[in-house]
């Protein structure tokens, strides 16, 4: 059983290097939406499996067994290991609770706060525009969705860059980029293997946006030129907009350009199915491993409650 | 092949468009400077409808320039609502009944900031 729950918890290590080819072989999209579930199942089987060890452990001593109404002692393999495993994931468990919330209450004052500067300025068509002189252009997701860009970002790009810009930005609340980039972060703070694979969802989602919008716009080039301009003018400064909100210029932008210039790739099909199938695989691999140890936990917790052993 | 393109985009994408413009420009624009600052196929006289909806809501000013207008962005939030509030008055026949009322319904703080203002104006 031990065994069974310690592979939840080493899968993510194994994600990282996928998740760099999922990059290379997959269309952004799809990168997008295999790694995003990928991430949030291993988080999920992660915390489940911590769970289960803290349980465990809690059911040996006395006052918890008499809780849970077990006559007989709980009986676990590895017996000994039980005890450190449970104070070790309860640890874990209190960290990762602990980040999560900072992070979702700090996150949520962010985007109110951004919601309520979008919505203080002068609002043409889905545009907002804030008077500042520092370059930065967002995708701020909500009822209705806006593309907030400052007055610095619209002087350093011409008009047809600005157009490109506009489209890129568009496609992110069109393709509900935020709730991706969300689950990610959250992801993120589970596992701390899983930080890698959400570089790789923004970079996906980046990429994505960035396919859209040259679709849109009908020239590769443009696009690739907008996203430079408006990296290099935005470098000075870190704006404050809330993490998962995207902006023009997340991720590694030189590696954005390329993928541009370049001619769209021609992918081997047997490779993408391939990676495809071997990050569901992953996933599955954790779900059953999580859920069959959970199985193999509730059934011996009902051996120690006296129900006879089947 | 790009007028079509353009003219059957969505009317929030082309306000967006012009805004954009008039923001990058930095002074005031007449709607055939716009017009060639986008460069696209956009004709002068959807840039000039465009704007006029964007003066109705009030997030674009205007200032007379020869025969037409040339226009330019409304800085801040309470330029917004100063601008909001002189399109209603505009809206009503009877500007000056609307002003008298407006004036009787201020409570003593609106009050005062408006004599402090009138009193500044004059020295």
């Amino acid at each position: 059983m031990i065994a069974l729950l310690l592979l939840p918890l080493v899968l993510p290590f194994a994600l990282r290097p996928m998740a760099r080819r999922a990059l290379e072989r997959l269309t952004p999209v799809t990168a997008l939406w295999l790694l995003t579930g990928t991430a949030v199942t291993a988080a999920g089987c992660t915390l489940a499996a911590l769970g289960a060890f803290v349980l465990t452990g809690l059911l040996r001593l006395p006052l918890f067994a008499s809780l849970g109404e077990l006559i007989h002692p709980l009986r676990t393999s590895y017996g000994g290991l039980v005890p450190p495993a449970a104070v070790l994931s309860a640890g874990a468990l209190a960290v990762c609770t602990w980040t999560l919330t900072r992070w979702a209450l700090h996150q949520s004052r962010a985007f109110r706060a951004a919601r309520t500067q979008a919505g203080c300025g002068p609002v043409a068509g889905d545009l907002c525009v804030l008077d500042s002189a520092h370059p930065d252009a967002y995708a701020l997701p909500g009822r209705p969705h806006r593309i907030v860009v400052t007055t610095g970002m619209l002087r350093s790009l011409d008009a047809a860059e600005r157009e490109a810009l506009f489209a890129h930005e568009r496609a992110h609340n069109a393709g509900g980029h935020h709730y991706f980039l969300v689950a990610a972060e959250l992801a993120a703070r589970c596992h701390p293997a899983l930080g890698p694979v959400r570089d790789a969802i923004r970079l996906a989602a980046e990429r994505a946006a960035d396919e859209a919008a040259a679709t849109v716009v009908g020239d590769r080039r443009l696009i690739a030129r907008a996203i430079a301009r408006a990296a290099l003018a935005g470098q000075s400064a870190r704006s404050r907009r809330p993490d998962f909100v995207p902006g023009a210029t997340t991720g590694p932008v030189p590696q954005r350009v390329q993928a541009l210039l370049a001619a769209p790739r021609v992918t081997h099909r047997t490779a993408a199915c391939g990676l495809a199938a071997l990050l569901i695989a992953c996933a599955v691999l954790s779900f059953a491993a999580s859920a069959t140890s959970m199985i193999d936990v509730h059934h011996r917790v009902e051996v120690a409650q006296g129900e006879e052993a089947r | 092949m790009a007028d079509a393109k353009d003219e059957r985009r969505p009317a929030g994408e082309l306000e967006a468009t012009v805004m954009a413009a008039l923001w990058a420009a930095g002074d005031p624009q007449t709607p055939g400077e716009v017009q060639l600052s986008l460069g696209t196929g956009l004709a002068r006289t959807t840039v000039t409808t465009i704007l006029t909806r964007l003066h109705d809501k009030g997030v674009v000013d205007r200032l007379r320039q020869g025969r037409g207008y040339a226009y330019f962005p409304v800085q801040d939030a309470q330029g917004l609502t100063a601008r909001r509030m002189h399109t209603e008055l505009d809206r009503d026949g009877d500007r000056e009944t609307v002003l008298a009322r407006f004036v009787a319904q201020l409570s003593p703080d609106d009050e005062r900031v408006l004599r402090d203002l009138l009193e500044s104006g004059e020295q």
